[in-house]
């Protein structure tokens, strides 16, 4: 190797590194402070201590843990679900049957993504108060399933989706519906799998829109109550970085399980 | 490709399967759209209001608050945007090298805080940035910095601290748009580019990011729309504060409707703002691709 490459070569690695280091040392930092007193996390104590279990007791004590993690898991499930039904069909329809009245609203629907959530917020708290839907799952839910991002998603995707399949489908009797569920649904593996990451993310995540809509303490979600924790005028970090452990869990363990195919299914989108 | 026509049966799958969804967006969205337009001409406390005609806008003109938040959020756009994009396009090009080594590795590493609740990403970040945290500590031991910075109390670094807590998070998110979309370009343009000679530079510059340019545009209108409706972050990192220093126009549309004596109408007209904020930008990026492409 040339010097220069060689130099070049060491100067990637050196920056690759310090990025990797600084994404990661967050999670560094949340495992330790979970195992140290507040008191010791805000003067930046960086090694682990032995306070784990009586954080972990704290949490427990303070917080209702199955209740708000059952109502973090049933938003983000039936959200993702639903999310990925409704935006995925409509993805493949706009894909597969082509018209150009079609073409336009899409077209139209595409504009609307440029739409901010803020300027929605007002309008939608009226809207669903005004329907008594304050204060439950369906109002945090219903306005986020027809996704027009996961839509454009699905129809880029689907460009990808052979045409052959349809046919052959298509002699061997299958309707369109079935057509979809049969062949196209297990034919799009991985694009689904992306889909459910952002989404489920997206939704296990949420913040501001539940925070509107969910003001009973029963329904409050793992974010919403954490959060809460951290507004408090002496926040214990202990226990709060214990409860963000937590609240991470879920969202790690489904990215590292469909991993392989979020890159699959990200590479299909981009074609 | 588009058939030559499609049969009756075809017209009725394809509205079939795109109806629930567009009945959705029908009565989440459109009907909020034309509402809040509507709204925004009105005047009043709570549910008690009259037609205002441009008493809003007007009103937006001598709101120090509002100016306040609107700069605010235009200087997250201005300077967190372009810094991101580049990160996430530099770190893309490194992890696409197909010689280096522990390829997978830094790419999980530099996705990871996507990952994140941002509720827990906005707890580390306060913890980690105290004026006794470690973050101070660790500069101090470098002699980067001889006295701690009060990142959570300074008006100014309150702001940096909003921009490295979302640059933090949403690199990695970024890049690997770009990382796929590389994965599509033929790896012997690559190789006929070196053995004529082009630096990496040039190769970066003259292969990459014109063939990336789609994806680029994508990324930063989503980059634009995201940084234009800034809450969760500033909410749960500095409440907007010290003195408004981090005050965002999401957060003061907020704090208008479900904080005060809630102004529907003055802050639909707000969140109107940002509506035309997004649609000039985009409309501008749009713009400004095409040019490029002309030169090209």
């Amino acid at each position: 190797m040339r010097p220069l490459a060689f130099a070049s070569r060491a100067l990637t690695y050196a920056l690759l590194s310090l990025a990797a280091f600084v994404s990661v040392f967050p999670f560094f930092w949340m495992l330790v402070g979970a195992t140290n007193l507040s008191s010791d996390v805000v003067i930046g104590k960086a090694s682990f201590g032995d306070q784990l279990f009586a954080n972990a007791a704290r949490f427990f004590a303070t917080v209702d843990a199955p209740r708000i993690f059952w109502n973090s898991a049933f938003i983000a499930v039936v959200g993702t679900v639903l999310t990925l039904a409704i935006s995925s069909l409509a993805g493949y329809g706009f894909e597969m049957f082509r018209s150009r009245f079609r073409e336009r609203v899409f077209g139209l629907m595409l504009l609307l993504l440029s739409i901010p959530f803020a300027a929605l917020m007002v309008p939608l708290f009226v809207l669903l108060s005004s329907y008594k839907l304050v204060g439950t799952v369906a109002a945090v839910v219903l306005p986020g399933i027809a996704s027009i991002f996961i839509i454009f998603y699905f129809r880029q995707a689907t460009k990808a989706f052979p045409s052959e399949l349809r046919d052959a489908a298509r002699v061997d009797g299958l309707n369109e519906l079935q057509i979809f569920l049969y062949i196209y649904l297990p034919t799009m593996r991985s694009t689904y799998a992306a889909a459910i990451i952002i989404v489920f993310m997206a939704n296990w995540n949420n913040y501001l829109w539940p925070l509107i809509m969910l003001n009973k303490p029963e329904l409050k979600t793992a974010t919403l109550v954490i959060s809460a924790l951290t507004s408090s005028y002496t926040p214990d970090y202990g226990v709060i970085l214990f409860g963000t452990i937590l609240a991470t869990l879920p969202t790690l363990v489904i990215f590292f399980l469909l991993q392989r195919r979020f890159v699959e299914g990200m590479l299909g989108a981009v074609k | 490709m588009a058939q030559a026509r499609l049969s009756r049966g075809e017209q009725i799958s394809g509205w079939a399967f795109i109806a629930p969804a567009l009945v959705l967006l029908g009565i989440f969205m459109i009907y909020p759209i034309l509402w809040s337009l509507w709204m925004s001409f009105q005047v009043g406390k709570g549910m008690n209001f009259s037609f205002g005609g441009v008493t809003n806008i007007v009103r937006l003109t001598k709101d120090p608050v509002f100016i306040r938040a609107l700069v605010n959020t235009l200087i997250f756009l201005v300077v967190q945007v372009p810094i991101m994009i580049v990160l996430a396009l530099l770190a893309a090009t490194a992890l696409n090298d197909p010689t280096l080594r522990f390829r997978g590795l830094f790419r999980t590493a530099i996705f990871l805080p996507c990952v994140t609740s941002l509720i827990a990403y906005s707890t580390l970040f306060k913890s980690m940035f105290a004026t006794d945290g470690v973050v101070n500590k660790m500069l101090m031991a470098l002699w980067i910095i001889r006295e701690p910075i009060h990142w959570l109390q300074d008006p100014f670094w309150a702001k940096v601290l909003i921009i490295l807590a979302i640059t933090w998070r949403w690199t990695g998110y970024n890049m690997v748009f770009y990382l796929a979309a590389l994965q599509n370009i033929d790896r012997s343009i690559y190789e006929a580019a070196r053995i004529d000679g082009a630096s990496a530079w040039h190769r970066f510059w003259y292969i990459s990011v014109p063939m990336l340019k789609p994806v680029i545009l994508f990324t930063t209108i989503i980059s634009t729309i995201g940084t234009l409706q800034l809450f969760d972050e500033v909410n749960n990192i500095t409440q907007g504060g010290p003195s408004d220093a981090t005050l965002t126009l999401s957060l003061y549309i907020y704090n208008l409707t479900f904080k005060f004596m809630p102004s529907f109408g003055y802050s639909a007209t707000v969140s109107w703002v940002i509506v035309l904020l997004v649609a000039v930008l985009s409309f501008a990026q749009f713009i400004i691709a095409r040019d490029r492409r002309a030169d090209a």
